[in-house]
């Protein structure tokens, strides 16, 4: 079993919804986002998403595409990505880690070479925003053979043909857009998210995340009810802004932030 | 998936038996999931993939029905004014020596180029899909100004957006839009020219895919675009091979287009496809030359990769980052290349050779000045590369030349290149 699929599997037993908090690697370099995982995961995080920055994030709204820029001025490569989840390793062996991304990158890696060495630095899966089932056939063999995950996002105008049909692709877990729109997007409504991730529970067995929209605890805990994981980027990544100055502040700013979100989605949980 | 292929490709054959060209090729891309060998396709945020199984559900619902063509074709006729008739460049073609260089002439259809002929196209697909939002890219600003324009005509919301550095190069068409109704949104993002202008199209379109229509202005994005854009331009080729061989009794020897995302360039040169006797070239911006690396030519200095929904050549650096472009025109101004272009230089079909921005400034003067048509800098790299292989050919052979637009729009950068403000 994947460590991403016994990860869920031991929430499950204990009652608990995933929060997966997501930052851009390299943001704002690389020895602070190292330094972040580990603060995160002391503070509640149950499986880091770390994005690739790429130089056209089509899917990414204004806070996420500025972290990219600071990152690639940074000169982050997916290969520095990699490294940094190797970094991460050497201190933690339990929480897994998915590369979220755009798929040139990799395309100029090669899929085999990319899938060789994440699996070799700890990498646990990848989520390439870009890339629908439809294209992810020879993506998915090659990190099949390396045993990663491919994550696969399903949207609020995923048919339900296609929710099977990504459910069938993907493996580890499914992360649902929860709005129409890019990262940072406005807010989410929790009725339509509730329908939606009910749908696709009945569709198919996979842990489904929601994420896109989710800001603060009182939503976190809102989804905590619904899904079994709780995806948040945009607002850990604008707080990453506004250290930007003072890197060696942002392991214990974004701990506290994401312990708050803890506590209010355990409430949830226990209630 | 194989039957509807078939069907679907039927359906084009319909469409192209009026120029009989499909009729006899064996010439059948995209495959039924927008593929042309490995290029293109459909690589997309899960978001999109719906909202594009409907656009290419219309689309090829449409491509079969009478009325739909018929309203088309009156609105090219009447509204854009085809057919553009070609031009024989006997002065210019003389000064050069050699071949007799014929002009197809974009340059006069409404707005000035061809982008209208997609636009036109495109937004009749809008309304019959009951959108009533429309968003464009643009860089010149060409397909930006065909953009606004048919949502004009059609009473519909469009939304423009352009990079920075364009909206400042291009700004008479930046007011043109502006006079038209559309709200032209400059892009800051990037590099702030056409390949970000995309980028915060998809976005809009995204989020907004309810009521949104996204024209986009090239033959590049997810499957059903390439292949749609193209079938729209292809009217340039159909007129233009009818054309030719009611002037001249045969067919051209050479056919020369420019290629920004390659939409001017494949509507050209589609219909001729299976004219193995005719060459196609595809002229790409070099800039300020390809040694350089400053250029715009991702077929002549790039390498495959993915962007924008489709997989394709491109510059980019050695960790797959998009890196800038240049050339003087704005237009040409794109890392990428439209999927077909990619196919048909990997399988030899046409050839892709790159035109600096000297080349193209000093081509620009002297069709000017031999024949009184001023040409957008964008059509200059092809008229260029018209100067210099027709004096490699025979006095009997002929090269039929696109030009996509007029240089009215250049007007600024053109002085600005001679040391004058205007
Ligand atoms: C006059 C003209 N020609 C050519 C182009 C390049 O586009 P494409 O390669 O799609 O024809 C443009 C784009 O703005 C243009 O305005």
């Amino acid at each position: 079993m994947s460590r991403i699929a016994a990860r869920f599997e031991s929430l499950r037993e204990r009652g608990r919804t995933a929060l997966i908090p997501f930052v851009t690697a390299g943001d704002p370099d690389s020895a602070t986002t190292v330094a972040l995982m580990h603060a995160m995961v002391a503070a509640g995080a149950d499986l880091i998403e770390l994005g690739v920055p790429f130089s056209d994030p089509i899917a990414d709204g204004p806070v996420i595409q500025r972290a990219t820029d600071r990152a690639l001025a940074n000169g982050i490569a997916l290969s520095d990505v990699i490294a940094m989840v190797r970094d991460f390793r050497a201190t933690d062996a339990q929480t897994p880690v998915v590369l979220m991304g755009y798929l040139n990158p990799i395309e100029v890696m090669g899929y085999a070479q990319f899938a060789a060495q994440a699996a070799a630095a700890g990498v646990d899966g990848a989520l390439v925003v870009d890339v629908p089932p439809e294209e992810g056939h020879d993506l998915v063999g090659a990190l099949r053979a390396q045993g990663l995950d491919l994550v696969y996002l399903l949207a609020p105008t995923s048919t339900e043909q296609r929710i099977r049909r990504i459910g069938a692709a993907a493996s580890g877990f499914v992360y649902y857009v929860s709005v129409k729109g890019v990262t940072g997007a406005g807010h989410l409504d929790l009725a339509g998210v509730a329908d939606r991730v009910g749908l696709i529970k009945s569709l198919i067995p996979l842990p489904v995340g929601v994420g896109f929209g989710i800001k603060d605890a009182a939503t976190a805990a809102a989804v905590a009810r619904l899904a079994d994981a709780v995806i948040v980027g945009s607002a850990i990544v604008s707080q990453i802004e506004d250290l930007a100055a003072t890197p060696q502040r942002i392991p214990a700013v974004i701990g506290d932030f994401l312990a708050g979100l803890r506590a209010a989605m355990d409430g949830a949980d226990r209630g | 998936m194989a039957t509807q292929a078939a069907t679907m490709a039927e359906t084009i054959d319909d469409r192209r038996s009026r120029a009989d060209v499909r009729a006899r090729t064996p010439y059948h891309w995209p495959d039924a999931d927008g593929h042309f060998g490995p290029y293109g396709g459909l690589f997309v945020p899960e978001t999109l993939m719906q909202p594009l199984t409907e656009l290419r559900e219309a689309y090829e619902r449409y491509l079969s029905d009478p009325q739909f063509q018929a309203e088309l074709d009156a609105d090219l006729q009447d509204y854009v004014g085809r057919p553009s008739p070609i031009y024989l460049a006997e002065r210019w073609s003389r000064e050069l020596g050699g071949a007799r260089i014929f002009l197809k002439r974009e340059d006069l259809n409404h707005t000035g180029a061809h982008k209208i002929n997609n636009t036109v196209g495109q937004a009749l697909l809008a309304r019959r899909m009951g959108k009533t939002r429309i968003i464009a890219e643009t860089g010149a600003g060409q397909h930006g100004v065909a953009s606004a324009t048919v949502a004009a005509r059609l009473g519909l919301e469009c939304v423009v957006y352009m990079g920075e550095v364009d909206v400042a190069r291009q700004e008479a068409n930046v007011y043109r839009m502006r006079l038209l109704g559309a709200r032209v949104v400059p892009v800051k993002s990037g590099s702030r020219t056409l390949k970000d202008a995309l980028n915060e199209a998809m976005r809009d379109w995204v989020t907004n895919i309810d009521n949104t229509f996204y024209i986009i202005g090239t033959v590049a994005g997810p499957h059903p675009y390439p292949a749609m854009v193209r079938d729209f331009q292809s009217v340039i080729g159909r007129e233009a091979r009818a054309q030719m061989l009611a002037r001249t009794g045969r067919l051209p020897d050479a056919l020369i287009a420019c290629v920004g995302g390659g939409s001017n360039a494949i509507g050209l040169f589609y219909p001729f496809i299976e004219d193995s006797e005719v060459a196609m070239y595809g002229i790409e911006a070099a800039g300020d030359g390809l040694e350089t690396g400053r250029h715009a030519a991702p077929l002549n200095a790039g390498r495959p990769g993915v962007l924008h929904g489709n997989r394709t050549y491109l510059m980019e650096d050695s960790n797959g980052q998009i890196i800038e472009t240049h050339s003087v025109s704005a237009g040409l101004d794109y890392p990428g290349v439209g999927p077909e272009h990619a196919w048909l230089k990997d399988t030899g079909r046409a050839r892709y050779d790159a035109i600096t921005d000297n080349e193209a400034l000093a081509a620009f003067h002297s069709l000017t000045r031999t024949e009184g048509i001023i040409p957008a800098l964008e059509s200059s790299h092809a008229l260029a590369y018209a100067a210099k292989l027709a004096p490699t050919m025979r006095r009997e052979q002929s090269i039929l030349v696109n030009l996509s637009g007029r240089g009215d729009k250049d007007m600024h950068t053109v002085a600005k290149h001679e040391g004058l403000i205007l």
